[in-house]
């Protein structure tokens, strides 16, 4: 069974958390994501154990985040660019402790103050490299309101699953986007690897994986950003244990990117294939939707609902594309991703100033290549 | 359990300068704890960067050793989603007073069930000496080699201002009154804030005319006037000299709180 609402994107994200059995939301108001946190506001005081705390800036949000997910509570913050530039520092603190946590960034207009009610995907860089040091981190983007309930539960699982920060990368065109929305009674849940009795707290599995202990828990973990050894030890001038360390941090996701990858093909056989994620997936399908109007069928498509880590192998699944053509709203961030894992042409349709692109302009972009 | 029970003896010895108060301060504080007897299960230290944030590492219990001046709002999200678990942090003048200052206004207003030790050495010791917003008026560090010209904050009127349930300061000379006021601290529903003011020789005290460690302790403790005197002082219009600053017990109180396992 399932229910039918009409919902805003930001809403259902919150609705999502609400599902996936997140307790604890730590944030701070910013347009347009503020939607999220309201909703929160409104309905985590209900819910047994729940937690919403309106925090001094998006700084303490994410660290209180952070320390939530220590108790062993899903926790999450949600922001928009400004917010989420000053949340760089204590996202790679949640990297280097392995503390799984949500990050939802409802993307508008940068650099800076920018366009604080309009669409863009000018952090989709930054989510993947904006905190210092090495790392990887997993991203998921939402093309429909559905998917920002969808990709926010599946948000929580991969974060604990992973236990590293997970960015749920949506933008103010899907945030406030409002659409018929089906919530299922249950959602698929995919709980933390609790640490076995006596192993040192940060030594990992074979999946590269570390059991969790949550504090409280009698397992006494010392918990460092500083570069630290299995028992969570400091340890920052050995050269080897450092980069074993960090490239345990990397290579737990990025070994693992096909598993994670979470995409829809349409039309293998296609010569013009487009590529895309959130909003600029909207204005593909209608592309798409309209080419077998006009009789016509060399048109594809692959849709990425995460893209990071990047999946590069479905690049491998269009064997007659002559050209790949990347819509986003930003100046080609992912098109040059997709540039150095293939030898096909990337075609990169920008656009930033807030709109959408229109179905006539992709249109026109691909019939340079018909 | 004893106070040496609640040390993580493997991570010993500690990476402190000789003659640092740390240690004893560290001492006060897991006196006062094992006195009152929680759960060591129970217990977590948190900390941001810096010296003192140091601390928790060496002690056996769950413990966060965070970002700079963000140990507080980590600390904040831990307690309100658990507030079965007993929560310390240790942080430092520049930790808590400059970058962290933010957070510490706003953990006070919200009085939120936390006790904050600040140990206050007057410096940035784990990057070398840097003048801090505690530096006192006209004394020496790396940044301050003409002396501080600016004037320093005093965290514990900051703190009452802001409304914290308690709020004491003393110094690593008065041990006994530490962990006294620790333990009053812990024992406080509410935003409890300790400052410790404590010598660092190493950074602090050579480039201000107190060199040995024991020149500096008793720095500590001639200059150190007591918050009933003081407003005796007040009272008869006097001043307090340059050197001098008050210590005692500046608020406890009971003002609605947050974060208190019921």
């Amino acid at each position: 069974m399932s229910r039918t609402e009409f919902f805003q994107g930001n809403i259902a994200c919150a609705e999502g958390a609400l599902a996936a059995g997140c307790r604890f939301f730590g944030g701070y108001p910013i347009t347009p994501s503020t939607e999220v946190a309201e909703h929160l506001a409104l309905k985590l005081p209900k819910v047994k154990g729940g937690c919403f705390i309106q925090m001094e800036d998006e700084i303490a949000g994410i660290a209180a985040v952070i320390g939530a997910s220590w108790t062993g509570v899903r926790a999450m913050t949600a922001t928009s660019g400004p917010g989420f530039s000053l949340m760089m520092e204590n996202i790679g603190y949640a990297i280097m402790t392995e503390t799984p946590c949500v990050i939802v960034n409802i993307q508008r207009g940068g650099p800076s103050t920018g366009q604080p009610t309009m669409a863009a995907q000018g952090d989709m860089m930054q989510c993947r490299f904006g905190s210092h040091g090495d790392s990887s981190i997993i991203a998921l983007c939402p093309a429909s309101v559905q998917e920002c309930f969808e990709l926010t539960v599946k948000a929580f699982n991969l974060a604990d699953q992973f236990r590293t920060p997970v960015f749920l990368m949506a933008d103010e065109a899907i945030g406030h986007m409002r659409e018929r929305i089906s919530i299922p009674d249950s959602v698929p849940y995919t709980g933390r690897k609790p640490a076995e009795k006596d192993t040192l707290p940060f030594k990992p599995d074979e999946d590269l994986i570390p059991g969790f202990a949550p504090f409280g828990s009698g397992h006494h973990v010392p918990v460092t950003g500083l570069t630290h050894d299995w028992r969570g030890y400091p340890a920052t001038t050995n050269p080897d244990l450092h980069a074993e360390l960090v490239s345990r941090l990397y290579h737990k996701i990025e070994d693992k990117r096909n598993g994670i990858a979470d995409y829809e093909i349409e039309n293998r056989e296609a010569s013009v294939v487009f590529i895309c994620y959130g909003a600029p997936a909207r204005t593909v399908a209608q592309v798409l939707h309209d080419q077998k109007h006009d009789g016509k069928d060399d048109l594809g498509c692959l849709r990425l609902r995460i893209v990071w880590p990047f999946p590069e192998a479905l690049l491998e699944q269009f064997p007659h594309a002559s050209v790949f053509i990347v819509p986003e709203l930003n100046l080609g961030m992912i098109s040059r991703e997709i540039q150095r894992h293939t030898a096909v042409p990337v075609r990169s349709v920008s656009k930033i100033g807030g709109e959408l692109h229109t179905p006539r302009e992709l249109l026109q972009v691909a019939e340079e290549y018909r | 359990m004893t106070r040496d029970d609640w040390y993580r003896h493997d991570r010993l010895p500690h990476i402190y300068c000789s003659g640092c108060g740390n240690g004893s301060i560290i001492n006060c504080v897991l006196e006062a704890v094992s006195d009152i007897g929680w759960n060591i299960d129970e217990t977590v230290f948190i900390s941001g960067i810096g010296c003192s944030s140091r601390a928790p590492g060496y002690i056996q219990t769950d413990s966060l050793h965070t970002t700079h001046g963000r140990a507080i709002a980590f600390a904040t999200g831990v307690k309100l989603a658990n507030p079965d678990l007993h929560i310390v942090i240790f942080t430092g003048d520049g930790d808590l007073g400059a970058i962290g200052g933010n957070h510490f206004i706003h953990a006070c207003r919200r009085n939120i069930d936390l006790t904050v030790i600040c140990i206050n050495n007057y410096i940035y010791g784990m990057t070398g000496g840097q003048g801090s917003p505690l530096t006192p008026y006209g004394k020496k560090s790396t940044t301050t080699p003409y002396g501080a010209c600016e004037m320093p904050f005093d965290l514990c009127n900051l703190a009452v201002a802001a409304g914290a349930n308690y709020v004491s300061r003393w110094t690593s000379y008065h041990v006994t009154e530490l962990t006294k006021a620790v333990t009053a601290g812990l024992l406080t529903e509410g935003f409890s804030f300790i400052e410790v003011i404590s010598q660092c020789p190493t950074s602090y005290g050579r480039r201000n005319s107190l060199r040995e460690v024991s020149d500096q302790i008793l720095y500590l403790k001639n200059n150190a006037v007591l918050h009933q005197r003081w407003k005796r002082m007040q009272e008869k219009g006097e001043d307090l000299s340059s050197d001098q600053f008050v210590v005692g017990e500046f608020i406890r109180q009971s003002r609605p709180s947050m974060g208190v396992s019921r």
